[in-house]
């Protein structure tokens, strides 16, 4: 299933289609109209941006003062912050949808922000890198150094990505925590979404990237 | 029409200080008087009536009248936010700030702002004529709070007939009164701009104000408060309390840039306690140039007024609970080299406003110019008061300039 597929392309979504990101313009499909959502880890707020043309409430959190003085600059919601130590300041069901879009390997305790995410918004969106794409397995394998992508060009010694986990570690974690997956996607290098009747190896494979819609499987504790 | 001529008098040379007294009580900018029969309720537990406010306004108030925003002032700040100073003939202090096609334009806003009860530009305070006694307050004016302060600017609002302010914006003790006005009237409020401010003054800016207003009561002058009677200022006093504060809203790194070690007008060092360092200098007119414009009396309660200020401590010691439900949208600006009103204050603040799930920016700004900065020429602080201010109005319907 291409882009075109997923997305209905009249003139105004090839547009947005142009302008926007493909797993940003993927996230905001799966984002009800009228909703209020938290993107923690916002950047510079262009998944923030495309949230509010659709006429979703947005708010950010984003560690860097750069980031977040562009997003103010751009008339957004958007604080600064850290994924890993002020979520625990946001109330419980605060939002509709949490949004952590390609942050969780960054972030120093990933399955305490994963429950944080849950815990404050009834639904949670992520996305992160797959570490088992095959590219990535084939640098370890044949040339023997830790892998580096277009989309992850950073040294080992310099990145900021410490956490780094495969779409079949995500999935068990998700499990472990008793979250439950509504929707994944595993998009391909070209960032299209692989075909959904493909097996989970299949896509821990040829998935570069991850974007799961979980919500809360139910009061187990 | 810019609205930017004031509607009053403006001479272009300072005022003697004998002139002050005329200003306090007969001020040349529009006043609003609420006469007996409308007390303002002090915290103190005081009726505070007949009372006056001075105020100046800029840019015209729309048909629905939602385009008005209220400009809180700092400490020693006053209502002449962008027009030339009665006394001391100086620019007004937000000029930068203030203007058309400033962050705060005067094209498309209507800008008001009041000097603070108890201050002393011409809103009752300690240097007002007591109508009871036929004399000058001095030390007989109850205390007033941020509270206070915040109270008589909505009877102000009131007077003008504006239901809704469009933004409350304002610095250091502007912003105090900003969320103070948040936590007050939360309805009234659709858009919040404090700046370098905090929910609560710190131990260590009490400590500040107690050796500023030490400073004030030790100058023989002062006679307890009595000065007015005699015809004197307890000028010295006042100017050291000045100096003292004035080096709370710089900082080291600004300080050094500006002066560092230099000498004033000589080469070598005198070998006595003149004002060898430019920095001594410097200290020494902000302090000399203080006193021509500012009350000692009034000095004292607004840095009182300060020190009370907790916004928690009035909400059973729960921030949260000051901003519950609040839909007034919210940017919070801190500057990083400022340690009077740290960004650790701003972010408690955030916290709490994240915890009501209030919408709210937070930015801290990158900038030496520590606590002054927010008066001070920093272009990245006032894209982003421009942006939040567009994205507000948008959100409120305001037009575009010129529709």
């Amino acid at each position: 299933m291409s882009l075109q597929q997923v997305l209905p392309l009249n003139g105004a979504a090839a547009r947005e289609a142009l302008a926007y990101r493909p797993d940003h313009l993927l996230i905001a499909e799966m984002v009800d109209r009228g909703s209020k959502v938290l993107d923690v880890g916002c950047g510079d707020g262009d998944l923030l941006q495309l949230l509010e043309s659709r006429g979703i409430d947005g708010r950010g959190i984003e560690l860097s003062r750069e980031g977040v003085n562009h997003c103010v600059a751009k008339g957004l919601a958007v604080v600064q912050g850290d994924a890993d130590t002020d979520l625990s300041n946001y109330p419980d069901d605060a939002f509709d949808y949490v949004i952590l879009s390609q942050t969780l390997q960054a972030t120093r305790r990933p399955k305490a922000v994963l429950e944080n995410l849950l815990r404050i918004g009834r639904r949670a969106i992520v996305t992160f890198p797959n570490f088992g794409f095959w590219r990535m397995r084939l640098q370890l394998l044949i040339g023997g150094h830790m892998p580096r992508t277009e989309n992850l060009p950073a040294t080992w010694y310099d990145t900021p990505n410490i956490h780094f986990c495969t779409i079949k570690d995500f999935v068990q974690l998700c499990d472990e925590i008793n979250v439950k997956m509504e929707r994944a996607v595993a998009l391909d290098s070209y960032a299209r979404p692989l075909r959904f009747n493909m097996p989970w190896w299949f896509w821990n494979m040829f998935g570069e990237q991850g974007i799961f819609l979980l919500s809360r499987a139910g009061k187990a504790r | 029409m810019t609205g930017l001529t004031p509607k009053s008098k403006t001479p272009r040379r300072a005022i003697p200080p004998q002139e002050r007294s005329h200003e306090v009580d007969h001020p040349s900018s529009p006043v609003a008087e609420f006469g007996i029969d409308k007390p303002l309720r002090l915290d103190c537990g005081v009726d505070l009536a007949p009372f006056q406010i001075a105020y100046q306004t800029y840019g015209e108030l729309n048909a629905d009248k939602s385009n008005a925003i209220l400009v809180c002032h700092a400490l020693t700040g006053d209502q002449h936010v962008a027009n030339r100073h009665p006394m001391t003939g100086k620019p007004g202090w937000w000029e930068t700030m203030v203007g058309p096609g400033r962050p705060l334009d005067t094209s498309r806003y209507f800008i008001i702002c009041s000097n603070v009860i108890g201050g002393c530009m011409g809103s009752t305070g300690p240097a007002s004529l007591n109508p009871a006694t036929g004399k000058v307050w001095g030390l007989d004016f109850p205390i007033i709070t941020i509270p206070d302060m915040v109270r008589a600017q909505a009877m102000l609002i009131d007077y003008l007939g504006i239901e809704t302010l469009f933004a409350v914006v304002g610095g250091s003790m502007g912003g105090m009164q900003v969320l103070q006005w948040t936590a007050a009237y939360p309805e009234r409020v659709f858009s919040a701009l404090p700046i370098a401010c905090a929910t609560r003054h710190s131990a260590q800016n009490i400590a500040f104000h107690e050796l500023g207003r030490q400073a004030v009561m030790a100058d023989p002058d002062w006679d307890h408060g009595r000065y007015a009677d005699k015809a004197v200022h307890p000028h010295r006093g006042l100017a050291v309390a000045r100096m003292a504060a004035h080096i709370t809203y710089l900082s080291d790194a600004a300080l050094h840039r500006k002066f560092g070690r230099r000498m004033q007008d000589r080469e070598l060092p005198t070998f006595s306690f003149d004002a060898d360092f430019q920095v001594e200098s410097y200290l020494r007119y902000q302090g000399s140039s203080f006193v021509e414009r500012f009350d000692a009396n009034a000095y004292l309660y607004l840095t009182r007024a300060m020190d009370y200020f907790d916004i928690a401590a009035d909400h059973d010691g729960v921030l949260t609970a000051a901003f519950r439900g609040i839909e007034t949208r919210f940017c919070v600006v801190s500057f990083t080299s400022d340690w009077l009103f740290p960004t650790a204050e701003s972010r408690a603040l955030v916290h709490a406003l994240n915890a009501s799930s209030a919408r709210v920016s937070f930015a801290e700004i990158e900038t030496d110019k520590g606590h002054d900065a927010f008066l001070l020429d920093v272009p990245e602080f006032f894209d982003i008061a421009h942006a939040f201010l567009e994205s507000a109005g948008k959100a409120r319907g305001l037009n575009e300039p010129g529709e």
